[in-house]
């Protein structure tokens, strides 16, 4: 193994002289008085390899001894991962030992004495390759596949698989043969380095369903398609952590893995003590059952920063090699951004756009790259839906990171400072918004079928009365009340109604905060068929009383279940309120 | 600090810049303290032998043949009891003409909190200021800073709040205080009887510049004591945090570093999130609170420093002139507390949240309202309505020297609600309505 020898220290940037080979991104551990800290080689100049320290480098000196691994980052991937919480270096959190961080710390993500009820699914004498499914353990509710190690290449023989039963994780489950003969025991751990995409599926078709979310102005106007990308840019206040997490809670997924990159440490503590009370709608279980948390903190070591997201997608891809829909939320993209900055910074690279490094584009097109809908070796489909937040400087979208992840995203959920400042919560802009899924052929037909045969068109039409709605306030803005016809106002309060009653949710409210898809079509259709109607109001000053009557009765209904006395008579107010008003 | 023996001592220097030096030396940890010439410094690059060092009192004067001496560790403080009461330089040093303090050396600016051993914050600070307790509730374990700007009377706001919540330790970190606003926290201090849980660490704009650099952690480091050994509730003060990030551009830009928006350096975020992360709410009971002060240039909150702290902290307070009233209020659109919705209708009255909700909401329409009145448009009734209810609010409210409890905030915007509005327009949900709203 390659040995060297500390040279120079820039902050996190570490020199090593080596005295063998060394490869990009190999994985070496600088010794410190006894403590090893991981470092990543990210440029190698001559016999100099310059290296990233996951940790603090206090006290480090000159002369200092490395040790080289031969191995890039990787994760361990086994069953146990659920409701575990993770490092960015996939450390288990929870095995650490006192109330501050230890540098050099290192723990094992997985329990490796844990034992799992196996069950065989491939046979003796079976051809498989990586990827395909040896067997299954019950995890949580999920089914756990052990599959055939995503590093073997190549076709194998099942030489022998072990009887149903119980086994530790270390335990051989099954013996391949390879082409040439020989012979490779296989047990529930894996490894897989995470820069690299896990690509044991045989196709990428482009995403056909909707993922559900629960999110009324992300579900009915702007939909989110299973394996799809999108982003959240706002402005620090916009309410993008408070988003995520909504869509955390309700969306229609396996498995969620949120990745809480560089941000605010009481927001994970947020997720690790809401997560365990509440209930998962779909499974009848906790909510923390069928999550991971990755979590760099803004405190934590740069460059660990940087490995987070790419350790929550490898894990991400494992899942989905099981046939799970899995989401994955990455809390805040930007820095993860800006950890690449202060590297490239600290190598004195040219710096492009806002000092960022020049590949910057590259870097994060590629990691959007790695979502998707796929079709397992098995027939089997499963996914990966990627939302990122970017936090934007100064709120101004014209910055490198979002309009990098705009060239990659297919979804964009603008926030706005705007609406956030007159509480108009999501604060997701209605118009700048968009989802490039709903002009997807395949995925007009998905939801024609599904929610019901005019949807598309419903929706459509919506953004229509919004746009309108908003140039008729600008109109009055400029004009005057009495400067423009009644039409305005009743165009403007039109759009109104739908901003208010189905835009607009209250993520803390317990009935409000989400919204089955059939609710979001019932209301949907409800406001449009008031927005249809003719009023006749006497002046404009009559306008805005009127729909404000509807909005707060609208309101009501919001808050209380569809199917209850107390909705329908709500409804019947509405009905009767909007019958009065209507030209006969 | 005096040198010992055995201590290796260099005496030729190879660079000299305003904030940096460089010497030859070997064997040396990076982040060690050294002086040089007797100054204060501290290791920021080594490449093979030779050792950068960033000077803090600035390198006026210094020859190339100066004295450096390195101490083999990073910048300490000395904790224990006995720092209650005391004021301190930039490097603990004493500057009350008090002893020096006895106790166990901490490294400052150490490890950060496992996230899975923090718990949620969730002790509601009351302050008596309506716009903060009402509108922008602050918890402990929460950190927020004052956006203003340099007019506007943020210390005294802040000394104000410091006073009225409930603490067990208040610690100052001044940063380029001015001599006048140093004396006047510590009068106001003294006055209140407080001065026995207060701790200073200071840096007035007499001190150089760069030794600011060490304020927040020093602060940080004895509030980490107080918070964790001896499970106490700490609120820590930090101003002027725009005074330390511009100490932390000189020092990126004397070592070369490629500055990124506004000139500051690109880890800005990473060293501001460092400070600002400290604040915690510890398993055994103690907290740390940041409360601190970002002033801003002409009200400019995209400029780096703003933007970059915004994305950190749990929210931020902005104070404003109201000139309808002649007072200066707590915004009610800029302001926002992260945190409150952790304690709001739970540790507090339960319709606090849409109280809080529907009064800001007509606050905003009272602001368009006002738009219309000054583009010369007819106003309509509810138009005038909603102005006089923003005045009343204004003045009853969001008023910074309003001093009242939780429940009288709410009572009263309930009768202004009531003054001014029919049912609907107040749009609370119906079971409030039945309890609170005594209007047919």
């Amino acid at each position: 193994m390659t040995k060297g020898i500390v040279k120079a220290i820039i902050e996190n940037l570490v020199q090593v002289e080596v005295s063998g080979p060394v490869s990009q991104n190999e994985i070496c551990y600088i010794d410190l008085g006894g403590v090893k800290l991981m470092a990543e080689v990210i440029k190698v100049l001559g016999n100099i390899a310059y290296t990233q320290v996951f940790e603090s480098t206090r006290g480090l000196k000159t002369g200092n001894t490395v040790e080289f691994t031969e191995k890039m980052l990787e994760v361990k991937l086994g069953p146990g991962m659920l409701a575990k919480n993770y490092d960015g270096l996939q450390n288990d959190l929870n095995k650490m030992n006192g109330v501050f961080l230890t540098r050099g710390e290192y723990t094992d993500p997985l329990d490796e004495d844990s034992s799992w009820e196996f069950t065989p699914i491939a046979k003796t004498g079976d051809k498989v390759s990586a990827g395909e499914w040896l067997g299954s353990v019950p995890e949580s509710w999920i089914s756990h596949k052990i599959m055939v190690p995503f590093g073997l290449v190549g076709e194998y023989t099942v030489k022998k698989m072990v009887e149903k039963g119980r086994y530790k994780l270390t335990d051989t489950i099954a013996v391949l043969t390879d082409e040439e003969g020989k012979d490779i025991a296989v047990n529930m751990i894996q490894y897989w380095p995470v820069k690299i995409p896990i690509k044991s599926y045989t196709e990428k078709p482009r995403p056909f369903r909707i993922m559900e979310t629960g999110v009324r102005t992300m579900d009915t106007l702007n939909p989110m398609a299973e394996g799809g990308t999108g982003f959240i840019p706002g402005p620090f206040g916009a309410g993008k952590t408070v988003l995520q997490h909504s869509i955390s809670k309700n969306a229609d997924a396996d498995l969620i893995i949120m990745a809480a990159c560089g941000e605010r440490a009481n927001e994970v503590v947020e997720l690790f003590v809401e997560f365990p009370k509440l209930d998962d709608p779909r499974t009848g279980r906790k909510l923390i059952e069928r999550t991971i948390i990755i979590c760099n903190t803004s405190n934590m070591p740069v460059a660990a920063r940087e490995a987070s997201v790419y350790t929550a997608m490898t894990i991400g891809e494992y899942y989905r090699n099981m046939g799970l829909k899995v989401l994955l939320l990455a809390d805040s993209t930007s820095r993860w951004a800006q950890a690449l900055r202060e590297m490239s910074n600290r190598m004195e690279e040219l710096p492009g756009p806002d000092a960022f490094p020049m590949d910057l584009p590259a870097i994060i097109s590629s990691f959007y790259a790695r979502a998707g809908f796929v079709y397992l070796k098995g027939g089997e489909t499963g996914s990966i839906t990627f939302i990122g937040t970017v936090s934007p400087a100064g709120g101004n979208l014209k910055e490198p990171v979002t309009e990098s992840t705009k060239k990659a995203a297919r979804c964009f959920y603008a926030l706005s400072q705007e609406r956030a400042d007159s509480k108009r919560y999501p604060a997701v802009d209605p118009i700048d918004s968009y989802s490039k899924y709903l002009e997807y052929p395949e995925v007009i037909e998905y939801l024609n079928e599904n929610i019901n045969p005019h949807w598309v068109q419903d929706v459509i039409k919506t953004k229509d009365i919004l746009l309108r709605g908003r140039e008729a306030q600008d109109q009055i803005n400029i004009l005057g009340d009495d400067g423009v016809p009644l039409t305005y106002h009743d165009r403007y309060w039109k759009s109104e109604l739908i901003d208010r009653v189905i835009l607009q949710q209250d993520g803390f409210d317990p009935v409000d905060q989400s919204t089955p898809m059939k609710r979001q079509e019932y209301m949907l259709e409800l406001i449009l068929s008031i927005c249809d109607t003719d009023f006749v109001h006497e002046n404009f000053e009559k306008v805005m009383p009127f729909f404000v009557k509807l909005v707060n009765i609208c309101k009501q209904m919001n808050y209380v279940e569809i199917d209850t006395e107390e909705f329908k008579q709500y409804e019947k107010e509405l009905h009767k309120e909007v019958e009065e008003r209507s030209a006969k | 600090m005096a040198t010992q023996a055995f201590q290796k001592i260099y005496t030729k220097l190879n660079q000299i810049t305003k904030a940096t030096c460089s010497v030859r030396a070997s064997g040396v940890g990076n982040e060690e303290l050294a002086t040089v010439a007797g100054r204060l410094a501290q290791v920021v690059k080594i490449v093979d032998d030779n050792v950068t060092l960033q000077i803090f009192a600035g390198t006026e004067g210094i020859g190339t043949d100066a004295e450096v001496i390195f101490f083999g560790k990073a910048p300490t403080l000395k904790v224990g009891p006995a720092l209650a009461g005391r004021f301190f330089n930039a490097y603990g040093d004493p500057i009350d003409g008090g002893p020096e303090v006895e106790g166990t050396e901490v490294e400052i600016g150490g490890p950060s909190v496992n996230p899975v051993r923090r718990k949620q914050p969730s002790e509601l600070i009351t302050t008596g200021i309506a716009g903060i307790d009402l509108n922008n509730t602050l918890v402990t374990g929460q950190k927020i800073p004052f956006f203003a700007d340099p007019d506007q009377p943020y210390n005294e706001v802040m000394a104000l709040v410091a006073l009225r919540a409930e603490s067990d330790k208040i610690i100052l970190g001044g940063m380029g205080l001015s001599n006048d606003d140093y004396l006047f926290f510590k009068h106001s201090f003294e006055n209140a009887g407080v001065i026995d849980r207060m701790i200073s660490f200071v840096n007035t704009t007499e001190d150089p510049t760069v030794e600011r650099l060490l304020v927040p952690n020093m602060a940080l480091s004895a509030a980490e004591y107080f918070a964790s050994e001896h499970n106490e509730k700490v609120l820590v003060l930090l101003t002027d945090m725009t005074l330390y990030c511009d100490a932390l551009s000189i020092v990126s830009n004397r070592m070369d570093q490629i500055p990124s928006k506004d000139s500051m350096p690109g880890s800005l975020y990473s060293d501001l999130a460092k400070i600002y992360e400290k604040a915690v709410q510890f398993p055994d009971g103690g907290s740390i609170t940041i409360i601190a002060v970002t002033t801003l240039s002409g009200g400019d909150i995209t400029h780096a420093i703003p933007d970059n702290t915004g994305y950190i902290t749990e929210g931020q307070l902005f104070l404003k002139r109201d000139t309808d009233i002649s007072k200066t209020i707590v915004d009610p659109f800029r302001s926002l507390s992260r945190l409150k919705q952790l304690v709001i209708g739970t540790k507090t009255r339960e319709d606090h949240p849409q109280v809080m909700n529907t009064s800001i909401r007509l606050y905003a329409d009272a602001a368009n309202s006002k738009t219309k009145m000054e583009n010369g448009f007819d106003l309509s009734d509810y138009d005038e309505r909603v102005l006089d209810f923003a005045k009343e609010y204004s003045d009853k409210i969001l008023a910074i020297d309003v001093n009242i409890d939780t429940e009288a905030m709410l009572d009263i915007t309930w009768e202004l609600f009531q003054r001014y509005f029919e049912r609907a327009e107040v749009g609370i949900k119906d079971e409030f309505m039945k309890i609170y709203w005594k209007k047919a």
